[in-house]
């Protein structure tokens, strides 16, 4: 292996053992900053290292027994300054002697339980959005601070600025390393399923930037989407959130056109969906239901997204279900986004009036100013009715409000394409 | 990305008795699934009935000819498959170190193959658009011969 090959080697290592890694660590020094420093001091060592003696048989444990001896020293370094540092580091370097194998077979054990602290912690609501985004890819996702940069288009140093004050954050407020219980787990799930879906949103739509999509994006909230519903298989909105993404995520393929514009989802080619992520979502879907978490804001969505993927073509959408659908979801999460879909899912049931009707009643609403989609949708509907100059001026409008360079043009086509339906007199 | 795990086939996958011991493979193969679950990479693992079972369609021309197994030349044939999505084929091969062997007793092979996505198509969509054309317009006239056949039974 030549050095370029054993550093990828490395890098992929370090992907699949950091989470375990940092999450291990963090249960015994009870700080998930420090966890992830002693957990790169490992990394940096297997640097060193594994260039010359190869990639060990079961680097997991070798990361993990090269970070716990830097545990020790730092506790030994520090044990006049903090009594339970001091504690702590006897506690392990007695568990050093003997039963040190027992100890790893112990913290296998425990891993999905400390994967799943870990979760909660780096999405704990103290922390600002972005900074619960930062640190739940690095820490959870493993992803590079470079990567995480790329993907939401901001520079490195700020992305590593916003994890190091998150992780003094959560010291300075001495969040518990656990996963919590009782009455303030749902809110604290919530908090941990509004992060994975903010970035799986983040990759699906891009609110910024040239491309429409980052793929790499779903594929990391997919797949941490995946990892919670395995740590937490008795929560149905947990199911839910996996259930939405996979599905979401199954019309990746159909959603740019040859030239990287957006293909709206009654365009598309339905043949390039993938029927597996489809498979997929649906039995997440009914195991949120079994549950009893069908009415859940994310199965609810989900069970949405299911409706069009049992349609093999668009005029087989059950546009009624989906009405239906977004009525339960303005019930139990209402927001005005979730009222501007139904107006959509209401004009293609009931016709364009009908749809109007819905979406007018949302040209006020403080919250949908800057949204794009509100114009966008309204210029739709009123195409369909035939007031085309009002349909110009609000896809004209929508163009000016996104972000997205690709659904700008997409925007300003469709205003372009209703300027010369008009009639001509 | 994704990657496909093939697992290679060998005389003994292609009797099709699960020799001694396949009960203990089974069940590591079973924790090593898990595993692959656990960590949100697994999309698709399956095994595959010796080709005894299974058949060939030769294709020559406009001629087909269908020919049953089983086939010859085991090392060349598939045992088994998982379908994972990973950042890189490094990734992809870490995983595979970690599987249990998939013929305990012997020298095995799983070979590891990148699966295409829609994005590595893309030049060739864009100089080809009347191949999408022709498949919207069939998709519509079958939709439309759907349609009258459903109108014909909705009457009768």
């Amino acid at each position: 292996m030549t050095a370029t090959d054993t550093h990828r080697a490395i890098d992929a290592v370090w992907r699949i053992e950091s989470p375990r890694l940092i999450a291990g660590l963090a249960r015994i020094v009870r700080d998930v900053g420090l966890a992830e420093e002693l957990a790169q001091d490992a990394l940096v060592t297997a640097l060193e290292q594994w260039p010359e003696s190869g990639v060990p048989d079961n680097p997991g444990a070798w990361l993990m027994t090269t970070a716990k001896r830097r545990a020790i020293d730092h506790f030994r370094r520090n044990k006049r300054i903090d009594r339970k540092h001091q504690e702590l580091g006897y506690e392990l370097e007695a568990r050093r002697g003997g039963a040190a194998a027992d100890l790893d077979a112990a913290l296998d054990d425990d891993i999905g339980d400390d994967l799943l602290r870990l979760m909660f912690t780096a999405c704990h609501p103290v922390l600002s959005t972005e900074a619960r985004i930062a640190l739940t890819l690095r820490l959870v996702g493993g992803l590079t601070t470079e990567e995480i940069a790329r993907a939401y288009l901001v520079s490195e140093p700020t992305v590593a600025q916003r994890i190091v004050r998150a992780k003094r954050t959560l010291a300075e407020a001495r969040i518990p390393f656990e996963v919590p219980r009782g009455a303030e787990r749902a809110a604290r799930l919530s908090s941990v399923l509004e992060v994975l879906y903010l970035v799986f949103n983040e990759g699906y739509s891009a609110t910024a930037g040239e491309d429409w999509m980052r793929p790499a994006l779903c594929e990391d909230a997919l797949r941490l989407g995946r990892i919670l519903a395995e740590l937490a298989p008795k929560e149905p909105e947990v199911h839910g959130l996996a259930a939405l993404m996979e599905i979401q995520a199954s019309r990746s393929g159909a959603r740019i056109g040859p030239s990287g514009e957006p293909i709206l989802l009654l365009d598309q080619n339905r043949a390039r969906w993938d029927q597996l992520l489809i498979h997929r979502g649906l039995a997440a879907l009914e195991r949120a239901h079994e549950l009893g978490g069908a009415r859940g804001p994310y199965a609810l969505q989900a069970e949405i997204a299911a409706c069009h993927a049992r349609a093999r073509a668009p005029d087989e959408t059950d546009w009624a279900r989906i009405a239906a659908l977004y009525d339960a979801l303005a019930q139990v999460a209402p927001s005005p986004i979730v009222e501007l879909n139904r107006g959509v899912a209401v004009s293609m049931a009931s016709g364009p009036q009908a749809g109007l009707e819905v979406v007018d009643r949302l040209t006020a609403e403080p919250l949908l100013k800057g949204y794009h989609l509100l114009p966008s949708v309204r210029g739709d509907l009123l195409a369909k009715l035939g007031r085309f100059d009002e349909s110009r001026a609000e896809f004209e409008r929508a163009a000016a409000l996104t972000r997205n360079a690709r659904e700008r043009e997409l925007l300003l086509a469709r205003a372009g394409a209703v300027a010369t339906v008009r009639p001509r007199t | 990305m994704r990657f496909m795990v093939l697992v290679k086939a060998d005389k003994t996958s292609e009797t099709g008795v699960f020799p001694d011991g396949s009960d203990k493979l089974l069940a590591e193969m079973g924790k090593y699934n898990e595993q692959l679950m656990k960590v949100g990479v697994l999309l698709a693992a399956e095994g595959l009935h010796p080709t005894s079972k299974g058949a060939r369609v030769k294709f020559s021309g406009a001629k087909r000819t269908v020919i049953d197994g089983p086939f010859t030349e085991a090392k060349e044939l598939v045992a088994g498959f998982w379908l994972i999505q990973v950042k890189s084929k490094e990734e992809a091969i870490e995983w595979v170190k970690r599987a249990p062997n998939p013929m305990p007793g012997t020298e095995s092979e799983i070979e590891i193959r990148q699966v295409y996505e829609e994005a590595d198509f893309g030049e060739l969509v864009a100089k080809v658009p009347e191949v999408f054309e022709s498949e919207r317009r069939f998709r519509e006239g079958e939709d439309a011969k759907r349609k009258a056949a459903q109108q014909k039974t909705a009457k009768t």
